[in-house]
């Protein structure tokens, strides 16, 4: 590192603090960036395998021992595919719509505190970033439907762009939820915040947690972010039995790898805050154990888990259900919980002083 | 120059081109989505002023929600634009008068700010300082009744709109999830004990 700054003020003088920053940021972003692109690819073939066993049949498993070249193999595949672009569609609209959906997907990324002093940019309005970069995502749903120019892929767009606009909705109550437990805006602070309670002082860390006070809060996170990223069982944006494959039903080669880029990358975004919101983050369970990233990588871990769980578990909604789901049931139960966690807060039952 | 400078002319750049393919576009999604680059460089000068709270709520607020549904509506219109265009010129005069009026009341508010004028007293550069902290502190203190006065006035218009729109069809057959949800098997499955036929 200093011979690299050493080397750096002799070739570039005084404008070398600028062009440090600047490579440095790119190499951050390099850091977070390339593990999620493996994550994703590595992330279709445990789901694969995942759903192949709870359906009790074996998944891929040729391609490579246990199949773990598989990914290579489907990226390969997709990369040297013709990109068919439709004849009545809006050319420069269908190319930018699968793009839109991945910088959104991977844009959140840069305010997820990994450790202590580990994250992209920590900014003080970061629950707010978060929640502003995720309701982009639907663009590149909506745009590459409409720029398709089917009706299925319309009607996908459509079902999908209700669903997110909803969802965002209660997912939104639920992180209001967080901040006014943790006081701050700022994920870091979420996260220390979770660092102090009753049990944590007593050794047993992960009942400190705002999953346990916040209890029906991270549930309505949990589905609400299942909708959002369009898993199963709130797939109907892609309902094959429906609408064929819904949104990208026109899309071939790179175009649609781009959206299933996008379709992972935003289930680890998703798994990774409900880590940071309601699992502690980086912190410990128990109290002789240190701190540190692993402990993050373990519970989204755990949270991409139960998504594949609930991909194998459960069937999917008709949309009329799942509108249901997110107007009567979720935002009413979210507003009266929150009044709740607000007068627990301002009163002398306050657990998290 | 300053690196902030050459950003915020690269940003005003953007928005004033993306503000005038908005207004010139003939086709009304590709008008919609400048419309979308237009709010986002905009919360991105925002930014470079230090007022990422304003910044990131016009991203969540505009182009998080607002858009998306407006976006819905204009994909699924079959909008005509020739007749929209018919009657351009007899238009213009009345258009410009309203926009000279606008411009108008922007330089005389704009122009009576002076620099000088209600000097902050908050050292912005300060470790502790959080632009965020202070406007939520301001909007729940000093400012709560205009705040509380403009989410009553919101939510009378969401609940107008929707009694204004809201019509019950009857000839419509829907389901009901929620008495599909509570159904129970003794609703639906009858348990008949039959003795066996006599050869």
């Amino acid at each position: 590192m200093e011979f690299v700054q050493q080397i750096g003020q002799q070739w570039f003088g005084a404008a070398w603090v600028p062009v440090w920053t600047t490579v440095w940021t790119i190499l951050k972003i390099l850091i977070i960036v390339l593990p999620v692109f493996g994550g994703v690819a590595y992330l279709t073939l445990a789901e694969r395998r995942v759903i192949g066993a709870v359906q009790v049949r074996i998944g891929p498993n040729r391609v490579g021992p246990l199949g773990i070249l598989q990914p290579l193999a489907d990226g390969l595949k997709l990369f040297i595919k013709e990109i068919i672009i439709p004849s009545g569609a809006d050319k420069k609209i269908f190319l930018l719509a699968p793009v839109l959906s991945l910088g959104a997907a991977l844009a959140g990324w840069a305010v997820v505190p990994f450790s202590e002093d580990m994250a992209v940019a920590n900014i003080d309005a970061g629950l707010l970033y978060v929640m502003a970069i995720t309701s982009l995502g639907v663009y590149g749903i909506m745009l590459g439907g409409w720029a398709s120019n089917s009706k299925y892929a319309f009607l996908g767009a459509m079902r999908s762009a209700a669903q997110v606009v909803s969802y965002e909705l209660a997912m939104g109550f639920a992180l209001v939820c967080v901040l006014l437990v943790s006081g701050s805006l700022n994920l870091t602070d979420v996260v220390h915040g979770q660092a102090k309670g009753w049990f944590a002082e007593r050794g047993w860390g992960f009942l400190s947690w705002n999953w346990l006070p916040l209890l029906p809060m991270f549930a309505v996170y949990l589905i609400s972010g299942v909708a959002e990223a369009n898993r199963a069982p709130f797939d109907l944006a892609e309902g094959e039995s429906e609408i064929v494959a819904g949104f990208h039903v026109d899309y071939s080669g790179m175009a649609f790898a781009v959206y299933q880029l996008a379709e992972y990358g935003a289930i680890i975004l998703i798994s990774a805050l409900t880590s940071t919101l309601f699992l502690g983050g980086w912190l410990s369970p128990f109290g002789f154990l240190p701190h540190g990233l692993p402990w993050l990588l373990l519970k989204m871990l755990f949270v991409i888990f139960l998504f594949l769980w609930f991909r194998a578990t459960f069937p999917r909604f008709r949309y009329d259900q799942v509108m249901r789901l997110g107007w009567k049931i979720f935002i009413p139960l979210t507003l009266v919980w929150l009044t709740l966690v607000a007068a627990w807060v301002m009163s002398p039952w306050n657990i998290w002083k | 120059m300053e690196f902030k400078t050459l950003v915020f002319y690269a940003l005003s750049l953007i928005l004033v081109l993306s503000s005038l393919c908005t207004i010139t576009m003939r086709n009304p999604v590709h008008a919609a989505l400048f419309l979308v680059l237009a709010f986002f460089t905009a919360g991105g000068i925002w930014l470079l002023l230090e007022a990422e709270f304003l910044a990131i709520t016009l991203v969540l607020v505009y182009i998080g929600a607002v858009m998306v549904l407006f976006l819905f509506v204009v994909m699924m219109l079959d909008i005509n634009i020739e007749r929209l265009r018919k009657g351009f010129w007899s238009y213009l005069p009345v258009g410009l008068i309203v926009a000279g009026g606008i411009v108008f009341a922007m330089v005389k508010v704009l122009g009576g700010i002076r620099s000088d004028d209600a000097p902050s007293t908050v050292d912005t550069s300060a470790a502790a300082y959080s632009n965020t902290k202070e406007l939520g502190r301001l909007i729940y203190t000093d400012y709560v009744y205009p705040f509380e006065l403009a989410a009553v006035i919101l939510l009378v218009a969401m609940v107008a709109a929707i009694a204004l729109t809201l019509r019950r069809r009857s000839d419509s057959k829907q389901q009901d999830p929620s008495e599909q949800v509570a159904v129970k098997r003794k609703d639906r499955v009858r348990l008949v004990s039959m003795p066996a036929e006599k050869r």
